[in-house]
């Protein structure tokens, strides 16, 4: 399980790394969601992969009976989903906000802040 | 029992509150000052106890240590919290003048109690999760703060800062996780013992280096600065102080929490790459500030050369070398965050922000300009004020190390500083306007709520250069504690943490 996640991790930063090349804001955007989600998966297979053991404790006793999955990254990647999910609906409102003032989503042109050198 | 920890987390999160229903009245501003006073009180309070008692620790929910929330106060933590909450009060007060009724309507004052909350929280974590999460209270706040004018020039920078700032989140989220499949935890004190387990050095090696770049892009250092000159000019004055005092510097915090406790099993190799970063960003820094005009785009600028002095005085990682960098930190958040203030002032006397299209501030505003003096030379370096003093012992303990060239460098980035600062003395203040407006400070509306934050910051930038015994003795009993981590990691996980981790005792 934990060769095909890693490979799977490999294939989704790669996928974010190309869209995040690109010179619109949309595909930029789109990138960062794969590579969060990249990470996401990152941290949950460095909790290592424990299969149909779900982390619970049976009524009557005080300690899981056997070998259970990791329930800490699964908090962690639950954070960060929930997270990660705010900042990009903050980051999504703000390409919008930035074609209907700039009227372009093209990085190259986006120059207001940091105005082109002449000459 | 943990209470004194937490106060300095809860009060602005209250005040936050109350700021939001209060956001259509005038009376918000003032709860602001109100929330940020008893901060101030909340940090000295925190200050004093670590003092006395050395490293405080608090588990949050009485989770013991490795599993539950820790907050931790070591000295450095202690003295971030207490100039965060100094910058908050005065930035606080400035607000009253500087943001007007619309933005404290659209949340001005909420957002700002929310990112002061968030800058505490990182310097009091004692956890690397919870300080991805109080980077992101941080950060979710300073994108509403730097956007809530919502012009062209927000919007594009904004853009910036956000784009670069999500890239080096995911990659210190990516280097937790890589961290945690490696030792099982993610507590600082508990990192710092289990790390010397890990077999796969060059792996750990990896992960400290996802971590520098994270913190880096954080800290504007170099070549991750570039969404600093493209957002730190834009927003409304008192945002983008806070911003220059506080926000890099938690990204420096970071690096020096991480290369001095957890990461410190190669030296060699990763504090050599953080030397040569620190001095590319001091070069690069006050060139660029050469070739700027703008008021705050020359200050920008030089937060990033400032910058390469604070990871330089780690990348040394001598106990001087360590007191230069805490002692920079704490001089560079107040003088930085009081030019920001003044060029705020200036702007209002002369309506502009363009050095050259500006002027005769020496002349209608002499106070003022001898406000200015005061952080911009202490910034370049010049006796007796408090940079001088953190100037002077980097360069030492650069030379200490035989580091000729890195302490060249260190010198001519202060030479260069001076002239940056001259630039901006002979042509906003000295020369006359060149469209004949008399800035005369007296007629300035609210000035009052201006210039006491100021004034208040420059009286410290003075009394830190006069009097700097008491500061430099701090610094090095808080150098002693970064490079000895025992006393932290006993504090947080116990006195037994310490000898499990001696493998001569386990096994003698």
């Amino acid at each position: 399980m934990e060769p095909l996640l890693s490979i799977l991790i490999g294939v989704l930063v790669a996928g974010a790394v190309y869209l995040m090349l690109a010179r619109s804001l949309m595909r930029f955007l789109f990138g960062l969601i794969l590579l969060s989600n990249a990470a996401n998966l990152a941290i949950f297979v460095s909790g290592r992969m424990t299969a149909g053991a779900p982390p619970l404790v049976p009524d009557g006793m005080d300690v899981p009976p056997e070998v259970v999955a990791n329930a800490l990254p699964q908090a962690l990647v639950l954070t960060a989903i929930v997270i990660g999910f705010g900042l990009f609906a903050f980051a999504l409102i703000l390409a919008v906000r930035a074609f209907r003032s700039l009227g372009t989503l093209n990085t190259d042109d986006m120059r207001v802040a940091e105005p082109k050198e002449k000459g | 029992m943990s209470w004194y920890l937490s106060l300095p987390l809860i009060l602005p999160f209250a005040t936050a509150i109350i700021c939001y229903l209060l956001r259509d009245r005038p009376s918000g501003a003032w709860v602001s000052v109100a929330g940020s006073a008893l901060g101030l009180v909340a940090a000295i309070v925190l200050m004093a106890l670590v003092l006395q008692n050395g490293v405080v620790a608090g588990q949050m929910g009485e989770w013991p240590a490795p599993f539950g929330i820790t907050l931790v106060a070591d000295l450095l933590s202690a003295v971030m919290v207490l100039i965060t909450a100094i910058t908050a009060l005065a930035v606080a007060i400035y607000a009253l003048s500087d943001v007007d009724a619309r933005h404290g309507q659209l949340g001005y004052h909420a957002l700002f109690q929310i990112l002061i909350a968030g800058v505490t929280g990182a310097f009091l974590t004692g956890d690397l999760f919870n300080l991805y999460v109080w980077f992101e209270v941080m950060l979710i706040a300073s994108f509403g703060l730097l956007v809530l004018h919502g012009g062209k020039e927000q919007i594009d920078g904004g853009v910036k800062y956000v784009a670069l700032n999500l890239i080096s989140t995911i990659l210190f989220l990516t280097g937790i996780g890589l961290l945690y499949g490696q030792t099982g935890t993610l507590n600082f004190a508990d990192l710092a013992v289990k790390v010397d387990a890990v077999e796969n050095k060059a792996l750990l090696t990896v992960i400290a280096m996802l971590f520098m770049v994270a913190f880096s892009v954080k800290a504007a250092a170099f070549p991750l600065f570039f969404w600093l000159p493209a957002a730190y000019h834009t927003p409304s004055f008192a945002v983008s102080a806070v911003f220059a005092g506080l926000l890099t510097k938690v990204g420096v915090y970071a690096l020096m929490r991480t290369f001095t406790l957890v990461f410190d099993h190669d030296v060699g190799y990763t504090h050599t790459i953080l030397l040569w970063v620190a001095c590319f960003t001091m070069v690069t820094g006050v060139l660029g500030a050469a070739a700027q005009s703008d008021f705050r785009k020359i200050l920008s600028f030089h937060i990033i050369s400032q910058i390469g002095y604070m990871i330089l005085g780690l990348a040394i990682y001598t106990p001087l070398a360590i007191v230069g960098a805490v002692f920079y930190l704490v001089h560079h958040i107040i003088v930085k965050a009081n030019l920001f203030l003044i060029a705020g002032i200036s702007q209002r006397l002369t309506g502009g922000s363009d050095v050259f299209k500006i002027g005769g501030l020496y002349k209608s505003s002499p106070f003022l300009a001898v406000l200015f003096l005061i952080p911009a030379f202490s910034l370049a370096g010049f006796p007796p004020l408090s940079g001088f003093w953190a100037k002077y012992i980097i360069v030492k303990a650069s030379l200490d190390e035989s580091l000729w060239i890195v302490a060249f460098i260190a010198l001519a980035v202060g030479l260069m500083t001076i002239y940056s600062m001259t630039k901006i003395w002979a042509e906003a203040f000295w020369k006359d306007h060149p469209d004949g407006i008399d800035p005369k400070l007296s007629a300035l509306p609210g000035r009052t709520a201006l210039l006491v934050p100021v004034i208040g910051l420059a009286l410290l930038t003075m009394v830190i250069g006069l009097m700097p015994e008491p500061f430099v003795t701090f610094a090095e009993r808080s150098a002693a504690q970064l490079l000895d981590p025992t006393e932290y990691i006993t504090t947080v996980l116990g006195p037994e943490a310490m000898q499990a981790a001696d493998p001569l005792e386990v096994a003698p």
